[in-house]
Formats: structure tokens, sequence, C-alpha cells
């Protein structure tokens, strides 16, 4: 589903960077995987990478077979079968809950204003927040924020869902909700790709745990692998650190 | 806080808005009282006619001879006038007529006359005034928009150019500009529609021209300003979902900005306004070009340039509280 191989990233602004050093993976179908490692490891540079919010310098990135670093690929067709959703939520705060799910529907989808409604609001069921379909972002709580922007990404039917960090920007007792509506999404089947500090989550929904260290791929493996018996120092120091 | 409640006693309060009105009152007075020491005699009541005044249409007779006829139609009267040699039709309106059946005439003769109302010479300029800043203003509205949008493009062409026109603009005054706009530019554009045999531009539309081009470079910068602070992440959302970049700016990111371009648009629009009273300079007889052509023939300056000012007021209140209004209704929720 996503072949990711020897992609580099450097940053050049405020100072050189090297967000990610040949980076190789592969994420199959269905599968859960969550990436962790310490800040400015490069972890939410490749999920970035992977829907071209950031462009890498060099490698190739398939998605679904397109190689989206081809200069040729059409990349709002790629992105549209690629959701996300991001630490801050980033919902539009000009429209209603149901109106930023079923904008996109609309406009690249181009559903019928129906169909659009009728999927917004399966999925704002989904999620369990259909009584705030008319409410607008600013008098939503975090989670119920976040949770709209879940639904906004799965209104597009996408292949793959990438979230990065979806519950670091949430008070504590929201965290739960979110993270709820994941695990939903995981035994459905989706493909997942996330980004995050929740651990048990980790330990419990992923297929493959991904560790990430000054932007390389430090070590991967099961969450039993990883969680009881990490190979590399730098993971046991990590875990040490967090759990 | 409720500003009374910073004073102890109330009446202090009250007391500082009379010193406002006495300062005010002041003011006025001495104006009023320096005028009658230099002798300047206030004639109010000769203003209202540069408002509305009565014009009085008179027929004159061209040729010698008897009025023939007399016959009403509908809206008007004709006059069928015999001479030895020829005859003529003079068509008038009902009534105030001079002349009956049977009467000689001498050419010059006034056949018929009445008087009507007729917007006067401030009303005209004001109404000019009025139309060339709209017009002026939504072309400069588009040319920001698209100079705004250019100015933060990725493209070199467009962005170059865009921050080659505002830094033109910005830097160099209206009133060369206008002269650009009619003198150089107007005597270009003329010449060679003349030599094409082709309609010539009035200098009204040069006028308009410099305007909108002069509030396009601010309106732009205005642009820029708010599209770039709405938060980068709401067009990666957009993006993310498979928006391209015009489909993002149309639906996300445009209505968003609009809320904050609003109110110093609206101080642009003032302005513009305001500006407008330079037109006159090449021969657009907006309201300050009407107002001092009324001053030479009236002789009556004062009560005219209050009287002008206070008529821009009017035209810039009323778009300060439309755009309040707009901005009202912007608000979400």
């Amino acid at each position: 589903m996503i072949d990711v191989r020897n992609v580099y990233k450097t940053f050049f602004a405020p100072h050189e960077i090297r967000a990610l050093v040949d980076v190789t993976t592969k994420i199959e179908a269905g599968e859960v995987v969550v990436v962790i490692g310490p800040s400015g490891s490069g972890k939410s540079t490749l999920l970035r990478c992977l829907n071209h919010l950031e462009a890498a310098e060099s490698g190739h990135i398939l998605i679904d077979g397109i190689d989206i670093l081809n200069p040729k690929t059409d990349i709002d067709k790629v992105r549209a079968e690629v959701g996300m959703v991001f630490q801050s939520f980033n919902l539009f705060p000009h429209k209603t809950a149901l109106q930023n799910i079923t904008l996109a529907q609309r406009v690249v989808r181009k559903r019928s204003k129906d169909k659009a409604h009728e999927k917004a609001m399966f999925l704002l069921n989904k999620v369990g927040i259909a009584d705030k379909a008319g409410v607008y972002p600013d008098q939503l709580s975090g989670g119920q924020q976040q949770r709209v922007a879940i639904a906004r990404a799965l209104a597009m039917d996408p292949k793959v869902m990438l979230f990065d960090e979806p519950t670091s920007a949430l008070d504590p007792e929201m965290i739960g909700e979110v993270l709820e509506v994941m695990k939903t999404l995981a035994r459905e089947g989706m493909t997942m790709v996330v980004v995050t500090h929740e651990m048990g989550f980790a330990r419990e929904v992923a297929d493959r745990v991904i560790f990430m260290d000054e932007g390389a791929i430090v070590e991967v493996g099961t969450p039993e692998h990883f969680f009881t018996s990490p190979t590399h120092e730098r993971t046991k120091l990590f875990l040490s650190q967090i759990l | 806080m409720q500003p009374k409640s910073r004073f102890k006693k109330p009446v202090a309060y009250y007391g500082w808005i009379g010193v406002f009105f006495l300062v005010l009152f002041a003011l006025c007075g001495a104006l009023y009282y320096s005028t009658l020491k230099i002798d300047y005699v206030w004639r109010w009541y000769r203003i209202p006619r540069y408002f509305i005044y009565e014009e009085n249409v008179e027929t004159k007779a061209f040729i010698d001879g008897e009025v023939e006829r007399i016959s009403r139609q509908d809206n008007t009267t004709s006059i069928l006038v015999k001479g030895p040699t020829n005859q003529e039709v003079y068509t008038v309106e009902h009534g105030g007529l001079r002349v009956a059946e049977g009467d000689l005439i001498y050419p010059g003769d006034v056949l018929a006359s009445y008087s009507r109302r007729r917007p006067g010479i401030l009303i005209q300029g004001l109404w000019l005034t009025l139309k060339v800043s709209l017009i002026a203003i939504v072309f400069g509205v588009l040319i920001g928009l698209f100079g705004g949008i250019a100015r933060i493009s990725h493209n070199p062409a467009f962005k170059w150019l865009a921050i080659t026109y505002i830094e033109l603009i910005r830097g160099s005054p209206l009133l060369v500009q206008i002269f650009i706009w009619y003198f150089v530019l107007g005597t270009l554009i003329n010449t060679l529609l003349a030599r094409n045999n082709l309609y010539q531009i009035s200098p009204l539309w040069f006028g308009v021209a410099a305007l909108a081009c002069f509030a396009g470079a601010y309106v732009a910068e205005i642009v820029r300003a708010g599209i770039q602070s709405i938060h980068r992440g709401q067009t990666e959302a957009a993006r993310s979902l498979g928006m391209t970049y015009a489909q993002c700016m149309i639906h996300v990111i445009l209505p968003q900005a609009t809320r904050r371009i609003l109110p110093p648009l609206a101080g642009q629009f003032i302005s513009l306004i305001k500006d407008s009273s330079l037109l006159g300079i090449i021969a657009i007889r907006e309201l300050t070009k009407a107002t001092r052509e009324v001053v030479t023939t009236s002789l009556q300056p004062f009560e005219l340039w209050f009287i002008c000012a206070i008529l821009y007021l009017m035209l810039t209140f009323a778009l300060s509280m439309f755009v309040q209004y707009l901005e009202r209704r912007a608000v979400v929720t």
C-alpha cells in the first residue's frame, strides 16, 4: 500500500536539519503502523512526506503503486485517497461540523449535496457526535473537534489514514474518546499510520511499531517485541524515559 | 470597566462632557467671530440653488410669420408658425404657452416657457464623485485580489510583477499618477484610437483607472496580509483532502481572510473617496471641482467649502456603516 524507499529530507531554515535520512519501509494494506520516537526525530516529517505536504528531496514514495515524488503525478488525486488527521485539528472555522465534512466531498469528489450530507451524517454518527452537526468548531471541545476532523478525512473514502499526533493537543480526559474512534477504524481494517506518544494505543492496536531517531528508522517490530525486548540501546533509553 | 466608574463623582464625569461641548462651541464661536471681524457676510440662503435649481426653458421662434394653429397632443403642444415663404412646427410642453392662434411672430419671440427643477452643480458633482469612487472601488478590489494572490505566488513572473506594481504605485504620489494616466497614457491611447478611427476615451475613465490602480496596490497588500494571517494548517487540511490550490483559496482561505480584510479595506475605500477629489485637475467635475466652480461664481467660499466637506463626510460615513454591517454579517455565529 505504502512503499517508502531511501527517502531523504533536509530543512534549511532556520538552520540545516537532516529530518529524514535514508528512510525505507513498507506498509501493507490493512496494517496499523505506529511511529514513535523523541521529538525532532523526523516521525511527523515522514508522515507529512507520505501525502506530499512536505516534498521529500530524494528517494521514492509509492502510494498504491503511484510514485508521488514523480513530478508528473497528479498529487491532488493521490491526496484524496490519503486521509490526514492533524495534531491541531485544522477544522475550517467558518463552516459547521457538517459543512467541514461535506466540503471536500462536494468539491473534490463531486458528490451531490444529498449524498455528501448523508455520508457526513453517517460518519458523525460513527464518531458519536451526530448531535453537533450544525455547530461551529469553536463551540466544540478538543476531542469533539478531532473526531469531526477524523470524519472529515474518512468522508473521502481514503485507502490510508495518516494520524499526526492526533491526541497531543487534547486535555487528558478527551484522549480516550479519540483513541476509541481510531481503534474502531483499526478493527474495521483501515490502513493506518499513526505518529503518537500513546504507548497504550501502540501496544493494543499496532501491528508494527517503528522507532525513529535523528531522522532514521532505528528499530521495527511487533509491539510485544518492541515493549518487552527492544534490541537497540537508543530504543531502550527512549522507552525507559517515557514508560 | 464603565468609563463613568473611573470618576469618583458622577458630577465630574458630566463635567468633562460639558468641557467637550464647551471646547467644540468655543472653536466654532471663535471661527464665526473672526469671520465677522473681516466683514465676511454669511449667505446660507444662496446655497440651496446649488443643490436644486429652477431652470427656465424657453422656446423661441426662428422665423417671422403668424401662428397658424395650436394643437394639443397627449404630452406636448404643437405650434405651427406660417411665414411668407416657409413654415415651422415647434413642439412644447403643456402650459406656459405665450402665444395664441393668429398672433404675429418675429424671430426671437418666446412662444412658450416653463420652469423645471434640475439637480444643482453640487449634486451633480456629488453624484460623479460617488460614481467614480464606486467604479474605482470595484476595479481596485479586483486588481487587489489578484495582485495579493500573485504577491504570495511562488511563480517568479507573477510574484515580481506584483511586487513591481505595488512598489511603483505606493512609491509615487497619486497626483503624479493621475497626470501620467491622463497626459501620458491618455494621450497615447486616444491618439492611437483616433488614428484607427475609433471612439475617444473620456478623461473620466483615465481618472477611474488612476484611482483603481492606486487603490489596487494597497488592497493587494491588505489581501496578502489577510491571506497570510490564516494559519498554514488550514491550507494543509484543505490540500490533504485533495483540493487544488484554487479550490482551497476559494472555499477555505478567502472566506476566512475576508473577515480580517474588511476593516482595513474600509479604510482604503474611504481614502479612495477622498482621493477622488484630486480628479478635478484633469477636468472631471467631481464634488471638489464643482465646489471650486461654484465658489468662483458665487463668491461664498466659506459656506461652500464647509458644505463640500460635509458632503464628503456623508459619503465616507455611509460607506463605513455599510462595511460595519458586512463585518457583522461575516462574523461566524
